[in-house]
């Protein structure tokens, strides 16, 4: 699937790209409203069209991916700082009780769909961008958790890890030393499909109207706007949810190749 | 088997217990004064005062756990503060449509996954197995509210076989009532069925890779025979967990899927709850919602062990 990992580079540099030169230079000004223009079909001036308050759905897809990839990005990153380090620890103490106890506590957020934490979470302080990682951010520390610990268990057996024992390395040298770098490349792998995922939980929760708010531009809010508009104006529709599309199917594209590029041994079929 | 269930069973009451604590911090102590958060900062003293007897607020955070929690036990899970009705019997109400909801996406995506997975493990390699692969790739990149835009745009606007949105009601008849989740079903279990067709072809190719699959073939049985008599079986038990952990995902999917065809589930009853800070509401429904994931990763547990012998001496 060599194909694969290169259309899935082509896509996701595309929806970087998007969002970078969106800090520079965007087609419209998304906050200038022109209600004269309004739900105007793709033409020669609006390549996408217009949404309900006549502004430039281009740039409004420009800005939003800005919002969903930091969203994500940030999410991950959470995941990912807390959850290797604590799925590391709970391999390194195998069996002891502090490993149970993350373990359990893993078993415990996966029971709480992310999209419940989100509502737990926005009840009580608000809907926001913020909020949203935190709910997305929160819900990827036991895949990360779980992932590290799972590796490096069986790193923890082999004899390059005994050797580093001998030496008199101590269990948190080790960790940082032997077993961090050897499961990097899963971990990368892993942060490929949460971002995507991310992505869709962003679009979501912004959709219910639980994410980023106006004036910050959102594919999910822009879904939400459209979701009356559709039988009048299906682009208002289109556009975004085909740019969430295109955005997610090309990370996982991208997360699959990379996984078999990296490391021919995790070469499974992904589900 | 008997000891295994038993040890699940404690860690569920302990995986509830916990995620009530939660709950129950969350919502009523992170917020402060539950009281002043729910009628805004304009509240006449005098309200705030009844608002904040009403809910026990005077009593020990100790003793409004407990009463919060027995009240759940005993399926009294307090008073709407919006809407003056016990929550139980919005519940009751909503419940009737988001459990079938989930039940029959569930089905949606079991019926379409299974075939695709059996189909494309069978042909692994060749071009039906490419297009079911490249299928289940799109489909875990929609977004499955998006879908059901697109859907209603098509099946409910354009073709007008279904009604763009709301629920009939059980009353007209069960038909009638299921002929309205139709859409909203569908656009639930198109992500999970990728997902569980992925899962169905890899746990199968796992399976045709196996000495008995050999022998299977050894002593005579054609490769279709083989395929269903003993991979198909065998391959499903790695789907059973999947398909546990799909049903919390169809339950909290709902909560936004409600939201597009206006259905009055229990999504939409707490998405209202957190408009109107009725926070009484939203504590109780993410209990019920979490209560009922818990409870049935605990049954595909059970089954699992049931069905795979050797996993009941692990966990």
């Amino acid at each position: 699937m060599k194909a694969g990992f290169y259309i899935g580079a082509v896509l996701s540099a595309l929806v970087l790209g998007l969002a970078v030169l969106s800090f520079v230079w965007t087609p419209f000004d998304t906050l200038q409203l022109d209600v004269a223009n309004k739900l105007k079909a793709p033409n020669a001036t609006h390549i996408l069209g217009t949404d309900h308050f006549g502004r430039d759905i281009l740039s409004m897809v420009m800005m939003g991916a800005r919002t969903s990839l930091a969203v994500a990005l940030v999410a991950v990153g959470i995941g990912m700082g807390l959850g290797i380090p604590l799925g590391l620890w709970a391999a390194a103490t195998q069996g002891s009780w502090l490993d149970e106890i993350i373990m359990r506590g893993n078993d415990l957020i996966f029971a709480f769909p992310s999209l419940v934490i989100a509502i737990l979470i926005t009840a009580v302080f608000g809907a926001s961008a913020v909020n949203a990682i935190i709910a997305i951010g929160i819900f990827n520390i036991p895949v990360f958790a779980r992932l590290s610990r799972g590796a490096a268990l069986s790193l923890w057996r082999r004899d390059f890890i005994l050797a580093a024992r001998v030496a008199g390395k101590g269990r948190a040298r080790i960790s940082a030393e032997h077993i961090l770098p050897n499961i990097a490349n899963l971990m990368i792998v892993q942060g490929t499909i949460q971002f995507s995922l991310g992505i869709l939980a962003e679009a979501a929760l912004s959709y219910i109207g639980l994410g980023a708010q106006p004036p910050t531009a959102s594919w999910g809010r822009m879904l939400a706007d459209a979701q009356t508009l559709v039988s009048i104006a299906p682009h208002t529709a289109l556009v975004p949810g085909l740019t969430i599309v295109i955005t997610v199917l090309g990370l996982n594209l991208l997360g699959d190749g990379l996984r078999d590029w990296l490391d021919p041994r995790l070469r499974v079929d992904r589900s | 088997m008997i000891a295994f269930a038993l040890r699940r069973f404690g860690s569920l009451i302990v995986s509830l217990i916990v995620a009530s604590f939660v709950i129950f911090a969350v919502i009523e102590v992170i917020p402060g004064d539950p009281a002043s958060f729910m009628l805004g900062v304009n509240a006449r003293p005098d309200t705030l005062a009844a608002l904040q007897a009403e809910l026990g607020l005077d009593q020990p955070l100790p003793v409004r756990y407990l009463s919060w929690v027995g009240g759940m036990v005993t399926g009294d899970f307090g008073t709407s503060y919006t809407y003056k009705t016990p929550v139980a019997g919005m519940v009751a109400d909503r419940i009737w449509v988001s459990l079938p909801l989930a039940l029959y996406a569930l089905i949606l995506s079991t019926v379409i996954a299974f075939p695709a997975g059996i189909y494309a493990a069978s042909r692994r390699g060749g071009v039906g197995d490419t297009a079911v692969m490249g299928a289940t790739q799109l489909g875990v990149a929609i977004p499955n509210f998006w879908f059901a835009m697109i859907l209603v745009l098509i099946f409910a606007i354009k073709l007008r076989w279904f009604s763009a949105g709301g629920f009939v009601g059980w009353d007209k008849g069960v038909f009638a009532g299921l002929w309205s989740l139709t859409l909203p079903a569908i656009a639930l279990a198109l992500p999970q069925a990728a997902i569980l067709a992925r899962v169905m072809r890899s746990s199968l190719l796992d399976m045709l890779g196996e000495d008995f699959m050999r022998t299977a073939r050894a002593k005579g049985l054609t490769r279709r025979r083989a395929l269903w008599k003993h991979a198909v079986r065998n391959a499903l038990i790695p789907v059973l967990t999947i398909l546990g952990l799909q049903f919390s995902f169809l339950l909290a999917g709902g909560i936004v899927i409600e939201q597009v065809f206006f259905l009055p589930g229990l999504g939409r009853l707490i998405f209202q709850s957190i408009s109107a800070r009725d926070l009484i509401v939203v504590e109780s429904v993410v209990m019920l919602l979490v209560f009922l994931v818990i409870v049935v990763n605990f049954i595909v547990d059970l089954t699992y062990a049931w069905v795979d012998p050797r996993l009941r001496r692990r966990a």
